[in-house]
């Protein structure tokens, strides 16, 4: 009876949060699953608003698509060169500036600053330190004799832009990285360190195998999520390259495209039946980040001490 | 190795600068190959005086000496330290094998040898079936069993124990402090052992050091010191009722020390006359067991949990506690419990103590 009661009550307090999820989570996932098995859906003709039902047709398409593995090559890059460099970087920034004791705070508000300026303003000002005439990237290059490089520039090739948008990227996510770190370091008990300290460890020994296996679920949780940050990447490419995806002159268009920007390409195509193929392309990403994540915790669980 | 500090001061200061006076102008000598009692009451920085020995915290003041060799200014890696913590600090992610093996490593000992070394060492201790447990699978006891360990397995020149039975319950903690002693006497490493619990430093050290909060101390010799609190009285020293004798020192409480040898038994009218509650006879001597009922003290009852913090108006229940003292007689005296017996005390093994400064008078 009162069990009864209190989990009315409970279903009650939940109602509301429920209710938005509803609209705007839980309908439009199961309306993208909904919109891949159609075809030539068009919401502007309501009589007919699609014309069959297929079960792997967009799909076959999305996977033949010379766009998409364009944009499938470059997720991937920026997956697996920003993700574990910037783990590496922040995990090594934390464990500096949680070692220093003066203007330790200052310096964590500068690490701080990326993480609450708006993206693409932050995309600009790289677009800018990467400009061939006036960018201090190529500035300092000058200084060791080497010839202004194109990164954002006309002239500019697939490799040199994504340099420059793999910097913005692994700069970009560092802050929430350093602070996530930070905190998790600073709940290490200090007298691991003591003892360490008495025991005559090396400091790259402390970092190795006391530092790091006690901040495993910290960096296991930052990966997963990292990862799946950046299978999502898009923001990104907009704040360096704008719409266009790339840079300026670089053939074939769009060569900087992302899985999310390919999605997104296809939404705002007016064309019938193309929302299928940004639905279905969806998808895709949605499976290929779930496996990895899957794969990811099987792999902490192995190795991530809790 | 003979451990000495001279003139130790440490001051804590704080963000907002005031200073705590965690150890003052400490002088303390541990001779070589003893196990010593570092006692004292919460807060009155022995675990301060243990860290600057191990050279963690650095004394703002005055020198440190392991024999002759200042080390006042080493690192504590040089200094070849076993130190084992308050809670034990053991790596949780590691096993208790590789926990005792990591000083080892440190040192660039071989694998092999030191797989040989740490499995040596945790049989020493008891814990040789446990090498491949996590310490969160062991008891606080085997914790802290590992912890002994892996300070001695690197044969460090001195041994330093902080409050390590504190998280034990009373019989584990009867158990293992006969282990730490059998364990010292086996190594004859110079070691350390901090307490805030009397019986606990007098059943194990060699000798205790008193430390009070006012930083003072004194040393007590061996076998363990009796502890009385008494009051001098127009020039008489008193325990309880009973007079002990004649004390020049100002009227007053006071802390009066007796060693158990320090008693002479008499046919009548002793200083003490008490009755026998039990007796033990180890070799040659026999130990009388008196027991007594005095006021408890402050960490007994903070010990209880009784909030001593607090002042209040309510006049305060004085909570009365059961106390034992020994007296080391000869073993031709054949005393049972119930006996009652008139004691004297030597006045050459009488010591007394202010109450409030350690300071001996
Ligand atoms: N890092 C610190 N900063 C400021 N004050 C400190 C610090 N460490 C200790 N103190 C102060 O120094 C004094 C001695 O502390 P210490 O830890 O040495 O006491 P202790 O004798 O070991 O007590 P316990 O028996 O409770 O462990 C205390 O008053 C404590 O508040
Ligand atoms: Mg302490």
């Amino acid at each position: 009876m009162l069990e009864r009661e209190s989990n009315l009550k409970a279903w009650l307090y939940l109602a509301p949060a429920l209710l938005l999820l509803s609209v705007f989570t839980f309908y439009p996932l199961f309306n993208s699953f909904y919109l891949t098995f159609l075809v030539g859906y068009n919401y502007l003709k309501p009589d007919k608003i699609f014309e069959a039902y297929t079960l792997v047709g967009n799909f076959k398409e999305v996977l033949s698509d010379k766009l998409f593995h364009q944009a499938l090559k470059n997720t991937v890059v920026i997956v697996f060169v920003s993700v574990p460099i910037s783990v590496i970087v922040s995990l090594l920034i934390a464990v500096a500036l949680n070692g220093i004791k003066k203007l330790q705070g200052t310096f964590q508000t500068i690490f701080f600053l990326p993480y609450v300026t708006n993206a693409i303003a932050v995309g600009m000002a790289f677009a800018f330190i990467f400009n061939t005439n006036y960018g201090l990237v190529n500035q300092f290059l000058g200084w060791f004799g080497m010839d202004p490089v194109k990164f954002v520039t006309l002239g500019a090739t697939w490799g040199t832009s994504m340099i420059a948008l793999l910097v913005y990227t692994i700069w970009g996510g560092l802050a929430f990285k350093i602070m996530v770190f930070l905190a998790g370091l600073q709940n290490i008990d200090k007298q691991y360190y003591d003892a360490a300290k008495v025991d005559a460890t090396p400091r790259s020994r402390v970092l190795r195998r006391i530092t790091i296996p006690l901040l495993s679920p910290m960096i296991a949780y930052i990966t997963i999520t990292s990862f799946i940050g950046a299978f999502k990447a898009y923001r990104t490419v907009i704040g360096m390259f704008g719409a266009s995806l790339a840079p300026p002159g670089l053939l074939p268009k769009d060569s900087l495209i992302t899985i999310v920007g390919y999605i997104y390409s296809y939404i705002y195509d007016t064309a019938p039946g193309a929302i299928s193929i940004a639905a279905a392309a969806a998808v895709i990403l949605f499976v290929i980040t779930l496996v990895f994540t899957f794969i990811q915790m099987w792999v902490s669980k192995k190795r991530v001490h809790f | 190795m003979e451990i000495r500090l001279e003139n130790i001061t440490k001051i804590f200061q704080a963000k907002d600068k005031t200073e705590t006076v965690a150890v003052n102008s400490f002088d303390l000598t541990i001779p070589s190959g003893k196990l010593v009692g570092l006692l004292g009451p919460s807060g009155c920085g022995k675990s301060t005086t243990l860290y600057m020995i191990a050279g963690l915290l650095e004394p703002n003041n005055g020198k440190i000496y392991f024999g002759d060799e200042d080390v006042t200014d080493m690192s504590p890696e040089h200094r070849g330290i076993g130190l084992v913590f308050q809670n034990y600090a053991l790596y949780p992610h590691m096993t208790v094998r590789q926990n005792i093996m990591f000083p080892l490593e440190n040192i660039k000992v071989p694998k092999d040898e030191a797989l040989v070394m740490a499995q040596d060492m945790a049989d020493l201790v008891g814990i040789g079936e446990l090498m491949n447990r996590k310490p969160r699978q062991l008891s606080g006891g085997q914790q802290q069993r590992v912890a002994i360990a892996r300070a001695l397995v690197k044969k460090p020149r001195v041994l330093l124990l902080d409050e390590p039975l504190s998280n034990l319950d009373a019989r584990l903690r009867l158990q293992t402090r006969e282990e730490i002693k059998r364990i010292q006497r086996e190594t004859g490493i110079t070691t350390i052992f901090v307490t805030h619990d009397q019986e606990e430093a007098m059943s194990i050290s060699d000798e205790i050091v008193l430390m009070e909060l006012g930083l003072k101390h004194k040393f007590l010799g061996t076998p363990p010191i009796n502890i009385f609190n008494g009051e001098i009285k127009k020039g008489t020293l008193m325990f309880n009722d009973f007079k002990i004798g004649p004390h020049d020192g100002a009227d007053g409480e006071c802390v009066i020390g007796i060693r158990p040898e320090g008693f002479t038994v008499v046919k009548e009218k002793g200083k003490i006359e008490m009755e026998v509650a039990y007796v033990e006879t180890i070799g040659r001597d026999t130990t009388l067991v008196f027991e007594y009922k005095a006021p408890a003290d402050f960490e007994e009852l903070e010990a209880e949990g009784v909030n001593t913090k607090e002042v209040s108006d309510e006049p305060v229940e004085i909570k009365m506690v059961t106390k034992t003292f020994k007296v080391i007689v000869d073993a031709s005296y054949k005393f049972k419990p119930g006996d009652v017996v008139n004691l004297d005390v030597k006045s050459n093994k009488l010591y007394v103590f202010n109450k409030d400064t350690g300071e001996y008078i």
